[in-house]
């Protein structure tokens, strides 16, 4: 299947990803190539497959039920947590304006 | 004295604990190697002094006479995809340069308790994305082998490029890889080392940059078997922090280690022989079989009849997780922010990743958008996921009829940086071996088998039942011992 320009901008644009035309003529054809020969999964006959979920079996648990249980993965590291933040401001994630 | 340097985990940690040498000469003499090597290019992030420190503890733990860990003394190189508190973290990508993490992951906090110290933080291939380690904001790494009569740059192979080309050229007796379609196993390959990737859960992935959280899986990388299996059992364990980490005891894989495979069944997958593959690397195949029916094993033909559509399913699986993982950097929380002058919220996310990841990067995050997109999803993804349960179908019924499974690592040995860079297609063709025990979760490890006529290093794969690393590392230990291996790169950096 061969996808255009247009379709290359749009998937661009859900991905929040910023392409010049150039890029965008560069990729229309690499991609449609890539999706040409993934396209080849057609041809398997998969009527009666269950799509795989889990590659090795293996049951969800469940943590327990304490605050905090786990230091690492608990709260109360509102510092820590900011600490890359490009732009971190009174305890908070800055970013632009999102409100008019 | 003998050089440090050349000798391997087990080696090291014996003699440190017998006294021969102490962990510090140890990690002074690894240090150096590694000052002396920026022509790799191997490192994005050398950290000296965390090597000594670890060193200094082992030492004074010794003189304590107290009990030391599996991997106490030995100085290792860290993949720069593992979160290690304090110590830059970037996954070789721009949007995290800077990037400081707060803790340390999983498998790194399992190697440093075991009484590892840090070399530094390995280059890699983009968010591990590549086979070439050209996709690294970083910088190529450079390959310590060459062609002979040439001086052309070679491929370490990729993601773990970093850590193949440490550990290959003396610079860390082991390192950390990282292995989604083949990343730990191809530049294994490239540059005659040996690597494994375990069963899927068995290391956790905790504080591990994700790629493709269904396939990715670290694993160590090293010069010999037997160090593989001390390092793997020091990295891998149960971690509750990952839900996909499997709560099983580790085994005792080192002391289990036996290259006797009588009674043994090891399975010749007749879709492994393609066209287009190297003949001297199908010629490194039947030397293989020849070794491993000499260690006890029968041979056996078994057939895998899905082989060619794993590696089309894994790059629709691979990209779609991708472009869900990848979400996440958006210049808010951490890495990189590139505001233009009045952009909005959104323009912000598109123009910080646009400038923060590599082409790669884009490329696979622009498919995976795609294939998950509305009215696409059944088609590519789903279909994908149908096809890799077949692919895995195929791998439950082949061992029933044999024990491990022996194929190339690769296609062809390691090729010039640059020769595929302009061809997605081609490069995606070279872990065409490697990708199918990946989308099945099986443990499977290289190990070098010999020199091609141009005296680049060639490797052999073992893919193994699930759970079954001992499997695999039996076969791998007989092919070392028949191999006989002990080519190093000529030192040129």
């Amino acid at each position: 299947m061969s996808i255009d320009r247009a379709t290359v901008a749009k998937i661009a644009s859900l991905a929040r990803i910023e392409m010049t035309e150039e890029e965008l003529d560069r990729l229309a054809p690499e991609l449609s190539g890539i999706l040409d020969w993934v396209e080849q999964l057609g041809e398997v006959d998969t009527s009666a497959v269950e799509p795989m979920t889990a590659v090795i079996p293996n049951t969800l648990r469940l943590r327990e039920d304490v605050v905090d249980a786990d230091p690492l993965t608990g709260g109360n590291v509102r510092d820590k947590v900011l600490a890359n933040a490009p732009a971190a401001e009174h305890g908070f994630f800055g970013v632009p304006k999102v409100i008019e | 004295m003998t050089d440090l340097t050349n000798l391997g985990v087990k080696a090291i940690r014996d003699g440190v604990a017998a006294g021969d040498f102490s962990a510090r000469e140890v990690a002074e003499a690894f240090n150096a190697n590694v000052a002396a090597a920026a022509d790799l290019n191997a490192f994005i992030v050398t950290t000296p002094e965390k090597a000594l420190e670890a060193a200094d503890a082992v030492d004074a733990a010794r003189a304590k006479g107290e009990t030391l860990g599996k991997m106490a003394g030995v100085p290792i190189g860290m993949k720069d995809l593992f979160a290690t508190q304090g110590v830059q973290t970037t996954a070789a990508s721009h949007i995290l340069e800077g990037f400081i993490p707060q803790y340390e992951s999983t498998v790194s906090a399992n190697l440093w308790a075991a009484g590892a110290g840090m070399l530094g933080k390995l280059n890699l291939d983009q968010f591990a994305m590549g086979s070439s380690n050209e996709t690294s904001y970083f910088g190529n790494v450079i390959s310590p082998w060459r062609k002979q009569g040439s001086n052309a740059a070679l491929a370490p192979g990729g993601s773990s490029g970093g850590s193949s080309a440490a550990v290959s050229a003396r610079l860390c007796p082991a390192a950390t890889g990282t292995d989604t379609g083949g990343s730990i196993r191809q530049p294994a390959a490239f540059t005659g080392i040996t690597g494994i990737k375990p069963t899927y859960g068995r290391c956790s992935r905790w504080g591990v940059v994700a790629f493709a959280s269904s396939l990715d899986q670290a694993g160590p990388m090293a010069r010999s078997v037997e160090d593989c299996a001390i390092m793997l059992e020091a990295m891998a364990g149960f971690d509750p922090k990952d839900a996909t980490s499997l709560d099983l005891p580790v085994p005792a894989w080192t002391a289990n280690l036996s290259a006797d495979l009588k009674g043994k069944k090891v399975g010749i997958p007749r879709e492994y022989r393609m066209e287009g593959t190297d003949p001297e690397i199908l010629d490194s195949w039947e030397r293989g079989k020849e070794w491993l029916r000499d260690a006890g094993a029968e041979i056996v033909d078994i057939s895998l009849p899905q082989t060619k559509y794993a590696l089309p399913a894994y790059y629709i699986v691979a990209p779609a997780e991708a472009s869900s993982n990848l979400a996440r950097y958006d210049g808010v929380r951490y890495g990189q922010r590139e505001l233009p002058e009045g952009a909005g919220l959104q323009d912000m996310y598109a123009a910080t990743r646009e400038a923060g990841f590599g082409d790669e990067v884009k490329r696979r995050i622009i498919i995976g958008t795609y294939v998950l997109s509305a009215g696409f999803y059944d088609a590519y993804y789903n279909q994908a996921m149908k096809v890799r349960t077949l692919i895995a179908q195929d791998f439950a019924k082949a061992f029933e009829q044999c024990d491990v499974i022996l194929t190339p690592t690769t296609p062809t040995a390691a090729f010039p940086l640059g020769d595929k860079l302009d061809d997605p297609l081609a490069m995606y063709l070279n872990d065409v071996f490697s990708v199918p025990a990946s989308l099945a979760g099986l443990p499977a490890m290289s190990v070098p088998c010999g020199l091609n006529q141009d005296g680049l290093p060639l490797g052999l794969h073992l893919i193994g039942n699930q759970l079954d690393e001992q499997g695999v590392l039996n076969a791998g230990l007989a092919v070392e011992q028949r191999a006989g291996f002990v080519a190093q790169p000529e030192k040129w950096w």
